[in-house]
């Protein structure tokens, strides 16, 4: 039999993992200091581990956790002793306490506390760890780990963001119509890099960034749930859910890299697609295209490998045509090149990346030289190929994408 | 109603003051007809009566050109007085609102209404409350 002190701890852990970003969102919005409100928490949490062993689980424990961290967020104010215009910020949340206090739900601020986080006001690069850190939980050693940056660097970042969303006032609430297309960009710009962060480990040896790829995806489902009307939410969930979709397929039983169109169809999770499928297909019927929407569409194509036969190659190139002039991106005019190589060929697919040559950003740009050298081996340019490869070899980092393109280089013959 | 718009309603008393510091070119001025230059007076003159009708202004004024200012500093109990500007910039500070908003997207969207952030730049800085 599980001691009482176990099924307290077993419950409260139950209650952070299911409620943890809801109780700061709701503490942070009213107490506008989201470092004070989760210090708080964290105490609440601290004392029902010790409490409720002798006095049981309550029936409601976030109610509990609430007035516990209200509590805190008072005495925390009157040892600081700083602010008494704060005070009425902390009077409204006991007030607001009480009257939710017979209801078991209360409100969800997570939305308004996430745009707090990607406010144009918030460095760019901290939104990503941010909206991590506060609406799920994560400490900061274990983000600066996935995002590549000493803890204590990571730490500072963050102590300093939030200082600055409680001194400058940076409101937790979901913008006005005018500004929500731009915001909302920001936000699901943030929870990308977050999904790229955990996607860019396919070995998933790393756990820490595995499971960024699916709490991105989690935090994506909550924005398309909570804001079901903005097709760009829907778009980023289905663009996250294909490439999840692939995640095991990237790699051989061996350990090889596999590009996307040699790929076992077999190993793709269809449960995954299907519901990309579905949401993309939703999104589409507001009929306003966006950046996401356009990159899940490109998946999508791909996709159509699981009926048989090939990828929407002609679909592709007009995906990545929209996409050029959206974000005139590099990025998007390489695989732009690689499509119509596919449709036109590969003469027409260099003629396409001759055009990007001058870019000095692609001059260390790994895929760059890596299309560039399979499209000139298959125009029978061995030679060309051959420098384009060693080109490509020497700027990639990860040694199975690097023993992949050194096997293409010595099959040029 | 929504919840976030309840919570504003509700922050009322909690407003945020905020000083908007606006940066623009003086030598815009010196170049501009007399027409030109009365018909931006006149945006700043709207913009101020904006901000009354909203009830969020709390001061404002316009400053006299940065050739009128002096420089004061203290230093071994002697006073040094600079005949200029405290810095040298392409964009001079050329006057000042302070407004009282729930909360700093309220000040950004004034401080885009101000005629200066288009044809300088508008500088947002919280006021600290004593």
């Amino acid at each position: 039999m599980a001691s009482g002190g176990e099924t307290a701890r077993a419950a409260a852990e139950a209650v952070a993992r299911r409620s943890y970003g809801k109780l700061v969102a709701f503490l942070a919005s009213r107490s506008r200091d989201v470092a004070a409100s989760e210090d708080a928490l964290a105490d609440a949490f601290a004392s029902a581990v010790a409490t409720w062993p002798e006095t049981g689980v309550p029936d409601n424990p976030e109610a509990w956790l609430l007035k516990a961290a209200r509590r805190r967020l008072i005495d925390a104010r009157r040892r600081r002793k700083t602010a008494d215009d704060a005070e009425p910020h902390v009077r409204l949340i006991a007030e607001e306490l009480d009257s939710h206090a017979m209801d078991i739900r209360f409100p969800d601020e997570r939305l308004g506390l996430m745009f707090a986080c990607a406010h144009p006001a918030i460095d760019p690069a901290v939104r990503a760890p941010l909206i991590l850190q506060t609406i799920l939980g994560f400490d900061a050693a274990a983000i600066a780990s996935a995002f590549l940056v000493s803890p204590t660097t990571m730490g500072q970042r963050l102590v300093r963001a939030k200082t600055r969303i409680r001194e400058a006032g940076i409101p937790f609430r979901v913008p006005d119509p005018a500004d929500l297309p731009e915001r909302l960009g920001a936000v699901l710009d943030a929870i990308y890099a977050a999904f790229a962060e955990g996607w860019s480990d396919p070995a998933g040896t790393e756990a820490r960034r595995r499971n960024l790829a699916e709490e991105a995806i989690w935090l994506g489902r909550l924005v398309a749930t909570l804001l079901p009307d903005e097709p760009e939410a829907q778009g980023l969930l289905a663009l996250m859910l294909h490439a999840e979709a692939r995640r095991s397929a990237r790699r051989s039983s061996q350990g090889d890299y596999v590009p996307l169109a040699e790929q076992d169809i077999v190993q793709w999770n269809h449960a995954m697609i299907d519901e990309a499928e579905a949401l993309l297909h939703h999104a589409s019927r507001r009929g306003i295209a966006g950046r996401y929407q356009l990159e899940a569409a490109v998946q999508s194509a791909h996709s159509i490998r699981r009926r048989g036969g090939d990828a929407d190659w002609s679909a592709i190139v007009s995906l990545y045509d929209a996409l050029m002039t959206m974000t005139e991106s590099p990025v998007v005019a390489i695989n732009r090149a690689v499509a119509i190589a596919e449709v036109e060929g590969a003469e027409a697919g260099l003629a396409a990346l001759d055009t990007l040559a001058d870019d000095p950003r692609l001059r260390d740009y790994q895929p760059y030289w890596a299309a560039r050298a399979g499209l000139l081996a298959r125009t029978n340019n061995a030679s060309a190929a051959d420098e384009a490869y060693e080109h490509a070899i020497g700027l990639e980092s990860d040694p199975v994408v690097r023993r992949f393109l050194q096997q293409r280089r010595s099959a040029l013959g | 109603m929504s919840a976030a718009h309840e919570a504003r309603l509700k922050l009322k008393g909690t407003d945020m003051k905020y000083m908007l510091l606006i940066h623009t070119r003086e030598s815009d001025y010196a170049e501009m007809s007399k027409a030109e230059g009365e018909k931006r007076t006149g945006a700043y003159m709207a913009y101020a009566q904006a901000m009354q009708k909203a009830g969020v202004i709390r001061a404002g004024d316009r400053l006299k050109p940065v050739s009128t200012a002096s420089t004061v500093r203290v230093s071994n109990g002697k006073t040094k007085v600079l005949d200029g500007p405290y810095a040298e910039t392409k964009e001079q500070l050329g006057g000042y609102f302070i407004i009282e908003v729930p909360d700093l997207d309220e000040a950004l969207s004034w401080a885009a209404k101000c005629p200066g952030a288009s044809h300088g730049a508008i500088e947002v800085r919280p006021i600290w409350e004593m």
